[in-house]
């Protein structure tokens, strides 16, 4: 078997104070594929990302990254970071192409001064998320996907195998949505492995070929199909998700036992279909865009139309 | 009437006067506009309080300034994170705390050896008084500084702009820092003798703050920064030969004058400007930001589905 890109072996990380983050995870991941790193808030997403980038140290266990540690890595320019947009100062005198340059530096010498190649890595990459019109605008003057795509074309620019991406999908428009996932799928064509942790249950089947679900641990890890089930997902989440079931009986008055099952925690829902409350992941951006057209919901109405809610 | 003009120049110590405090202005603006984008102005101002004893105590033992003042920062800067590390004190009282207590302690030695050190020209400092041997070591100082600054500029920023991304690039983001607060004490040490303990932290805070309103460019805030802290302190100095007046109050309202005449006028964001763009907003109220939007290609598709996306 070929090594993974990424292998974690039973990682553990423990913040001061004694809170353990993260117990005994175990994960390989391969090039060319895009995972989805799917728990609740407080699972530890954040901190296994951060223990990939070198900025917690494991108490225990074993991190490598392409058969090097973490920070041969880094100096490697292995790993590409996209982070949450919160944190950053949108009022800093810096322009979109300065951003993007930044990524650059890992591959330039000590002074960090461009050459013609960085110049075009740069071109290249903000033309890849449609940005290159903006380049010379400062960057607090972009709408919120106009920021996280910035920061995007900032790990494209590094030319990366590995990318990191945290909560891509929260505060950003559709449309940057949808090129971000071809984005993504352009990406992993040509080898890249894409790592993407989100809370967005719904849109994990849409874009990702592997699931990694996690709660403290690792508790199940691979391809969408079979791993992202009802079960799994709720020994994930146990009890912090809306759950919503319809069967057979409420919805049609024949022998047809097969039920929906809703899960949302208030973003995209995933919805299951079949046995037992469904087996099988109903895709659904078409669904989405026809149902817009008749009438575009109010987050209220949404709400009210469903028939059950509560806790697992 | 020229030769009134050039009389200053005439005096070796003034001619040494104005181009060292140049120096050091210029040096003091150039970490400024770091200082000012990270919220830790009033560092400076710590900092330049918490070097006086060390500088008094290197008067009395016969040693050079720079050593006790280096010994006093740093002694200062690691009490402020070792206080900070074990108790849940706010930054501010913490930097309140330490620094009133250095500068306490250093009127205390000033006062029990008063005849060893004039006080004056710690808190108030006068270039026009400062020894041969000191203005070497100012040379050296603010040279060394500028040539680091201008070296690795291009990181700091990396640092200060999205710390965390500086890390993914395998830049020594902690091994910077530590060289940024050298350079910083440093610089204040050097200005301390320029316009004195109290206005050092104007020297370090004025001309970046001037300049951020004028540009949104990093590498231009920092250039005119520099011009600005340059010919403000050279000025100063020269003026007061005709004034009679402390040196360092010159300089420093010359800097704050500057700034005010920048508030008003500033292309973009001054005063003024800001009332045009409010004007023309509201004769123009479709668009939200005055003349400012029109060329801007917004994308008003992902604006407008950014809610009705984002709920399904």
């Amino acid at each position: 078997m070929t090594d993974g890109l990424i292998t974690m072996k039973n990682v553990s990380v423990t913040y001061p104070g004694g809170n353990v983050a993260l117990q005994d995870v175990n994960l390989t991941l391969h090039k060319g594929t895009i995972c989805g790193l799917v728990g609740i808030n407080g699972a530890g997403k954040s901190t296994l990302f951060k223990a990939i980038l070198g900025f917690e140290t494991p108490s225990n266990g074993e991190i490598r990254i392409a058969g090097n540690t973490v920070k041969k890595a880094l100096k490697r320019n292995i790993v590409a970071y996209v982070p949450q947009t919160e944190d950053i100062d949108w009022d800093f005198p810096i322009l979109v192409e300065d951003v993007v340059m930044t990524g650059r530096y890992g591959h330039m010498g000590v002074l960090r001064l461009a050459k013609t190649k960085d110049k075009m890595a740069v071109n290249e990459a903000l033309e890849r998320v449609d940005m290159l019109s903006y380049r010379k605008r400062q960057i607090g003057e972009l709408s919120g996907g106009q920021k996280k795509r910035v920061f995007v074309a900032r790990a494209l620019a590094q030319s990366a195998q590995i990318m990191l991406l945290d909560e891509p999908f929260t505060g950003i428009d559709i449309k940057t949505e949808e090129s971000l996932i071809t984005l993504f799928r352009d990406l992993s064509a040509n080898g890249t492995l894409v790592f993407v942790s989100t809370h967005n249950l719904g849109s994990v089947p849409r874009f990702c070929d592997e699931v990694a679900l996690l709660n403290r641990t690792i508790l199940a890890h691979g391809p969408v199909e079979t791993t992202y089930s009802q079960n799994n997902l709720i020994k994930t989440f146990g009890g912090k998700l809306r759950h919503h079931q319809l069967f057979g009986h409420v919805l049609h008055d024949d022998a047809d036992t097969r039920g929906v099952t809703v899960l949302t925690d208030c973003e995209r829902p995933l919805v299951l279909y079949g046995e037992q409350g469904g087996q099988k992941i109903v895709r659904m951006p078409e669904q989405d865009t026809s149902h817009e057209s008749e009438s575009p919901p109010t987050p209220q109405e949404d709400k009210e139309e469903k028939p059950t809610e509560g806790g697992f | 009437m020229i030769e009134s003009l050039l009389e200053p120049f005439t005096y070796n110590y003034m001619t040494n006067a104005i181009l060292v405090s140049a120096l050091v202005g210029g040096t003091c603006a150039f970490l400024s506009s770091y200082l000012i984008l990270k919220g830790w102005a009033l560092m400076g101002d710590a900092l330049a309080h918490s070097i006086v004893p060390g500088v008094a105590l290197a008067y009395i033992l016969g040693l050079p300034y720079v050593i006790g003042a280096f010994f006093a920062g740093a002694l200062a800067a690691s009490s402020i994170m070792f206080v900070k590390k074990i108790t849940r004190l706010k930054e501010d009282t913490i930097l309140g705390l330490v620094f009133t207590t250095f500068f306490a302690f250093g009127l205390l030695l000033v006062s029990i050896k008063p005849t060893a050190i004039d006080l004056q020209a710690i808190i108030l400092g006068n270039i026009l008084a400062v020894s041969d041997s000191d203005i070497v070591q100012l040379v050296f100082i603010c040279t060394t500084c500028l040539i680091l600054l201008i070296l690795k500029w291009r990181d700091f920023m990396a640092i200060f702009f999205d710390e965390n991304h500086a890390r993914t690039i395998a830049l020594p983001v902690g091994r910077l820092k530590i060289l940024f607060f050298a350079l910083l004490s440093a610089a204040t040490v050097s200005a301390l003798q320029t316009v004195g303990a109290c206005l050092v932290i104007a020297m370090v805070i004025t001309p970046g703050a001037t300049a951020y309103l004028l540009t949104e460019r990093f590498h231009k805030m920092i250039i005119l920064s520099v011009f600005i802290g340059t010919t403000t302190s050279a000025l100063g100095a020269y003026l007061s030969y005709f004034l009679n007046t402390n040196p360092g109050g010159l300089i420093v309202t010359l800097q704050t004058f500057i700034f005010i005449v920048i508030f008003f006028l500033a292309p973009k964001h001054g005063v003024f400007a800001q009332r045009r763009i409010m004007r023309k907003q509201s004769n123009n109220s479709a668009l939200p930001y005055g003349d400012n939007i029109t060329s801007l290609p917004v994308d008003n598709q992902s604006i407008f589905s950014t809610n009705t996306g984002e709920q399904k």
